[in-house]
């Protein structure tokens, strides 16, 4: 997928946490760009800054200090409600442990965004039916959680993220918790949203074979970006 | 949207129905306890007006002796001065604004029948005795003025004395013994019930006012003057007219009081009606306590529920929901908790009240703005102490609470 132009900028971006000596700087100054319809795999070792960069990146967070920009605004800097509106707007969530709403449905979950834009009830069932075809779980819509495996809750999740078309999805350890077989599924399944309808993807995982999918790979150290490398360039 | 919330927070009470019920038990008995006490009081206030309207309405009770209250001895240092046939004369020849006017002494009296025997209260009256206190015949006639006059024989008798003596059977015609005089019994009156005070109505004879003060009584005294007011004269303008028409009678001078005493059953009613409202208001005060101690429980099993759901608040608000829609579910869901408890407690306040309407015999009397009232008040709690851990959970940070468990 041709990378577009810029989507999110991190200028100097610092996260603390704590106070005087128990201080602990997540992110010392990260300088970094990310482009529409790229797919980015960030890597790197436990407590590097992984996913509060990818939290900062979803507007769930902002900087201690630096600034963030989300299409061309300066998202760091908006109150808790007008950060919601992005996300509802503009990106979708894909969570490690798929953190979907036990005892509903997964056509209600997918529905949950949708509930939040003022979608009507109609056309949020039609939504959530389309998505849940998209991620290949036709047949399943009026399953719980409890009663899909494992990938495919992680599919409900990726419905429920796409569900609003957003610009950006967020993915932190999507196939954390699935075995080999499952992630490849998941991954090819993330390719193809990436390709086909240029979604931009920004993904945290531990496993080479899945930052293989993407085509740019990231790696944090200590708060700071260690390497940015694409596979286009490597592969030429 | 709110549609959307309210059916979203009847899963989630039907998904713990023990802890959602256990919760609303506060509720539940607070309301119920309203609405028994309320409806029960408001029978019982019914009952006691309608118990004071069978003794006739809008009427005025005159008899001998000083009026209660200060200033009265109310002592027997006095010879009290009966009234007498001059007195009611008089009241009839100048009272205006009255409807009826009528005489009654009263005894309680041997009456036989056969080898039946029934202690009964015996009136000797004349034919306005009726209308002065709304009683209808069942069956029969009243007595004429002729049978007044002259004091014959003749009897009306309650429901009661009828089933003492006839059982079903038709009393008219046949002869009873009351006191050592015989009278026959020309009509059946209309049952009246037992009084508030437990005083059954029905185990009456009435008889002519002459018949009874020469064969019972043995004097000519009169006990009591009935006067029943006009339905355009309120009793409490037809009172200074009656005592001033019998301070002329009994010849009182303008510096003595009068020797006699004008009730006035409608204040009575009143004031019955009112002392009734005054507790059914205080028991009411108990209630709310108890709908207090409710609200306090729907409070905190919300911050259980809070705290139990911080993760899916986390998803919902990572998602794009506004802390207004994560405060909005969590206070309908209080409300629809608390409102639901309210509608049980309506609906076992109401059995409690029917219930005791029927070991009471008191009449039923449910008020619809009182369960209109019950109903938004219960609302109203489940709002109030729905806000605090509702707004505690629209206040979470989406990171910590998706991070949490
Ligand atoms: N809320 C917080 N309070 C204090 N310190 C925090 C908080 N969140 C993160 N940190 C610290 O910031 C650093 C980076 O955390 P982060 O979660 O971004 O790591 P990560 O790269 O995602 O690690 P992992 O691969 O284990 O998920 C860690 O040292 C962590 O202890
Ligand atoms: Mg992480």
């Amino acid at each position: 997928m041709a990378a577009g132009a810029t989507l999110i900028t991190f200028d100097k971006v610092w996260k603390s946490y704590g106070q005087g000596e128990a201080k602990v700087h997540a992110l010392a100054g990260v300088d970094l760009a990310i482009r529409r319809g790229e797919f980015v795999a960030i890597m790197g070792p436990s407590g590097s800054g992984k996913s509060t960069a990818m939290n900062i990146i979803g507007c769930l967070d902002t900087p201690t200090a630096g600034t963030y920009s989300f299409m061309g605004i300066d998202a760091g800097r908006l109150d808790r409600n007008r950060r919601a509106m992005l996300r509802n707007l503009y990106v979708g969530f894909v969570f490690q442990g798929y953190n979907l709403l036990a005892r509903t449905t997964a056509a209600e979950n997918v529905e949950l965004p949708l509930i939040y834009r003022g979608v009507a009830s109609r056309e949020r069932r039609d939504l959530a039916m389309q998505a849940l075809a998209e991620v290949g779980l036709v047949g399943r819509e009026h399953h719980t959680p409890a009663e899909l495996s494992g990938g495919q809750q992680q599919r409900v999740a990726i419905a429920r993220a796409i569900v609003t078309r957003p610009t950006l999805l967020v993915a932190d350890e999507p196939t954390g918790n699935l075995d080999t077989a499952r992630t490849h599924e998941i991954m090819e399944l993330l390719t193809r949203l990436n390709t086909e309808l240029g979604l931009t993807i920004a993904m945290v995982t531990h496993e080479a074979d899945v930052a293989d999918y993407a085509e740019r790979t990231i790696r944090f150290l200590d708060g700071h970006v260690a390497s940015d490398t694409m596979k286009l360039e490597m592969a030429q | 949207m709110i549609w959307e919330t309210v059916r979203l927070s009847l899963r989630s009470i039907r998904r713990n129905v023990l802890r959602s019920f256990l919760t609303l038990l506060g509720i539940v008995i607070g309301v119920a306890a309203v609405i028994a006490m309320l409806t029960i009081g408001s029978g019982t206030t019914e009952k006691v007006k309608a118990d004071i309207s069978k003794l006739g309405s809008n009427l005025l009770v005159v008899r001998s002796g000083r009026p209660a209250g200060p200033g009265a001895p109310g002592g027997l240092d006095q010879v009290v001065r009966p009234l007498a046939e001059k007195d009611l004369a008089a009241l009839v020849a100048h009272l205006t604004g009255a409807r009826a006017i009528s005489p009654a002494s009263q005894k309680q009296v041997r009456v036989i029948f056969g080898t039946e025997s029934l202690t009964s209260g015996v009136t000797g009256t004349d034919s306005a005795y009726l209308d002065a206190r709304d009683w209808k015949l069942v069956s029969g006639r009243p007595f004429s003025d002729s049978e007044t006059r002259s004091g014959t024989g003749v009897c009306l008798i309650g429901e009661t004395v009828r089933q003492q003596f006839f059982g079903a059977g038709d009393p008219e015609g046949e002869i009873i013994r009351v006191n050592r005089t015989s009278c026959k019994i020309i009509g059946l009156l209309e049952p009246k019930g037992y009084t508030g005070f437990g005083q059954d109505q029905d185990n009456v004879v009435l008889m002519p006012l002459h018949a009874y003060q020469r064969r019972i009584a043995g004097n000519r005294d009169i006990d009591n003057i009935y006067i029943a007011a006009d339905d355009r004269t309120p009793t409490s303008e037809l009172q200074p007219r009656v005592e001033d028409i019998l301070r002329d009678a009994r010849r009182i001078t303008p510096e003595r009081e009068s020797d006699f005493a004008i009730r006035d059953m409608t204040q009575i009613a009143d004031a019955m009606a009112s002392a009734t409202t005054t507790m059914t208001g205080m028991l009411g005060a108990v209630a709310g306590v108890s709908l207090l101690v409710g609200g306090i429980g729907i409070m905190n099993i919300m911050l259980v529920s809070v705290t139990e759901r911080t993760r899916e608040i986390g998803i919902r608000l990572a998602i794009g929901a506004h802390e207004k829609h994560i405060l909005i579910q969590f206070l309908v869901e209080a409300t629809v908790l608390s409102l639901l408890g309210g509608i049980i407690g309506i609906l076992i306040g109401l059995a409690l009240a029917g219930l005791a309407s029927v070991t009471l015999t008191i009449p039923f009397a449910p008020s619809p703005a009182v369960i209109l009232l019950a109903v938004g008040f219960s609302a109203l709690i489940g709002m109030v102490f729905g806000f605090f851990p509702a707004l505690r959970g629209a206040r979470l940070d989406p990171i910590d609470a998706l991070r949490h468990e």
